[in-house]
């Protein structure tokens, strides 16, 4: 059984797809921009660090038809834009959601260890909380380069008016070759996720509309790479099964056979009775099973503790595994 | 569960199909109001932002402006032929006391400002430059600006080109009308005999083969501005 999940506030996804569409008008009325001098240099001098200098981008990649409609467009999207990027992040920075997103220490390990995965390297998806830690540093990033982007566009907008802040940059031809970096950053990152969204978690999609998620159909849950969704993990069939020497039914022997981390958690030997299922008790119960997770987060290591102890995680389990499972 | 995935498919379809054909269009015309009217509230913000203590400097290293286009809108560079027109002098008029007519000779007499400045065009490019001029703001004073003259019209002999200011930015202590570039007089590729140039606007509100100077109590829109880049274009 699903158990959909409030997984995004209606801000921020209101402010996610007004974010898409404002970025998307941002980049392509901007490279028309850019197509008018597609380089760098002032006249009469060089410049170093662009190899592609006088090359334009392709037409259909811009928006604006010529100079003069694409600035229009830019100056009026950079309104919404601003304006859209500062109500996500007063939103996150007041309703919490930041923690979400803010670096904690393991987070270049954990997502040292997602790359592992992605490449084969690693068999199992490791542990994560809301994202994994691969999102989670694009998440983090995004809203600094849009900030960014918005200062060096600043920059060269008003180089004279806000002549400090042009310097700030190393002067308009530096803040100008800035605003393209951050952009070509941004587009490089979203191209990604956008990606990922539709090769790794289709759901997601769906749940930046309705906010709803199902925690049991998750990448993790799923052991999901690119393009290669496992069966829903059966974490839970593990969890339930008796101990090796045991017997084990025909159906549950199959839906156990996973790939199993050396210094795995062993499973809880009984089987109690079954409470309903919750989803808390399922997280619970899969971060139980993970070998990477409880190495790595002691906060895993709390609940996994309380997973083994009290018969509800694995009872609970014992119900969704008949579920996914049995099927 | 299908039925709203199929929508969203369908719904993300029909969005890349808009977004495809937008590409490299000038977008919906309904849009073109709100731009309008976008770039009117910019313009308040710009007009926000503007000081005349702001200055630009261009770095003093900066190699010799030689590489600056040359630019004009008729068919040639566009040139002032005293058989034809009689002898060059720049008007400055409209909602001022004493109307003026300047020969290049009166100008040269005036008190001069030379500045190495920024050249910033709307492409995005940018050259450092040496001009020598009068100020605006000298010419206003001169010509004894009435109270209500809030615009000045910069006209040309360049096919009809002119731009229309702001005053705050006319007067600017960077705004010149000059008739030198790198020492020398103007040539006829650099808008001879003088020209407006500021940096405190983008290269197309700076007229050259400049002839009228007349302060308006309105906007009179310009080449560029009528064509649908900003009206304001301040940098």
């Amino acid at each position: 059984m699903p158990h959909p999940e409030k997984r995004h506030h209606w801000i921020v996804r209101a402010t996610h797809w007004v974010n898409a569409v404002a970025l998307t008008l941002m980049v392509a009325s901007g490279l028309r921009i850019f197509n008018a001098y597609p380089a760098f240099a002032r006249k009469g001098e060089s410049f170093c660090c662009w190899p592609w200098e006088g090359t334009a981008a392709p037409a259909w990649l811009t928006f604006g038809g010529w100079l003069s409609g694409a600035r229009n467009w830019h100056f009026a999207m950079m309104w919404v834009l601003a304006v859209n990027g500062a109500v996500y992040l007063a939103f996150v920075w007041l309703h919490g959601e930041w923690r979400d997103l803010a670096p904690r220490r393991g987070d270049v390990r954990d997502a040292w260890e997602m790359m592992k995965f992605y490449l084969f390297v690693r068999r199992t998806h490791p542990h994560q909380g809301k994202h994994n830690a691969l999102q989670k540093g694009v998440y983090f990033a995004l809203p600094w380069l849009g900030v960014l982007a918005v200062l060096t566009g600043m920059a060269i907008w008003k180089p004279v008016q806000l002549a400090p802040l042009t310097a700030l940059f190393g002067g308009y031809v530096w803040a100008r070759y800035w605003h393209f970096v951050v952009m070509l950053t941004l587009v490089l990152l979203g191209a990604g996720h956008v990606f990922m969204v539709f090769a790794v978690d289709p759901q997601s999609l769906g749940s930046m509309v309705t906010g709803d998620y199902d925690e049991s159909r998750s990448p993790e849950a799923l052991n999901a790479r690119p393009f290669l969704r496992g069966r829903p993990k059966p974490v839970l069939a593990i969890a339930t099964a008796p101990p090796a020497s045991a017997p084990v039914p025909a159906d549950r022997a199959a839906a156990a056979v996973r790939p199993a981390g050396p210094r795995e958690a062993p499973p809880p030997p009984d089987r109690p009775s079954a409470p309903p299922p919750s989803a808390e008790a399922v997280a619970v119960d899969a971060a139980a099973t993970d070998a990477g997770a409880v190495r790595d987060s002691d906060e895993v290591v709390i609940t996994a503790s309380t997973a083994v102890a009290p018969g509800e995680a694995a009872g609970g389990a014992g119900e969704t595994d008949e579920e996914e499972v049995g099927r | 569960m299908i039925d709203r995935r199929r929508f969203l498919a369908l719904g993300g379809l029909s969005a890349a199909a808009l977004i495809a054909e937008a590409c490299d269009s000038r977008g919906p015309k309904g849009a073109m109001k709100v731009l309008r009217w976008a770039e009117r509230r910019n313009e308040s913000v710009e007009r926000f932002l503007f000081r005349h203590t702001s200055m630009n400097h261009a770095a003093a290293n900066r190699l010799v402006g030689n590489r600056m286009p040359s630019y004009y809108i008729s068919h040639g560079p566009p040139v002032w032929d005293e058989a034809v027109r009689g002898r060059w002098a720049l008007e400055v008029s409209g909602a001022v006391r004493t109307p003026l007519r300047l020969t290049l000779e009166d100008l040269a007499k005036l008190p001069r400002v030379t500045q190495r400045i920024d050249h910033f065009c709307v492409e995005g490019w940018t050259a450092s430059t040496q001009f020598t001029g009068v100020r605006v703001s000298t010419l206003a004073r001169l010509a004894g600006i009435k109270p209500d003259a809030g615009y000045v019209d910069f006209q040309s002999f360049d096919s009809g080109y002119h731009e229309s200011w702001d005053l705050e930015s006319a007067t600017h202590p960077q705004t010149l009308v000059a008739f030198m570039r790198e020492g020398r007089f103007l040539s006829s590729w650099y808008g001879a005999p003088a020209r407006v140039h500021s940096p405190v606007k983008l290269g197309y509100k700076n007229t050259k083969y400049l002839t009228k100077v007349v302060f308006m109590p309105q906007r009179n829109g310009g080449y560029w501005s009528d064509k649908g880049y900003e009206w304001y274009g301040g940098t």
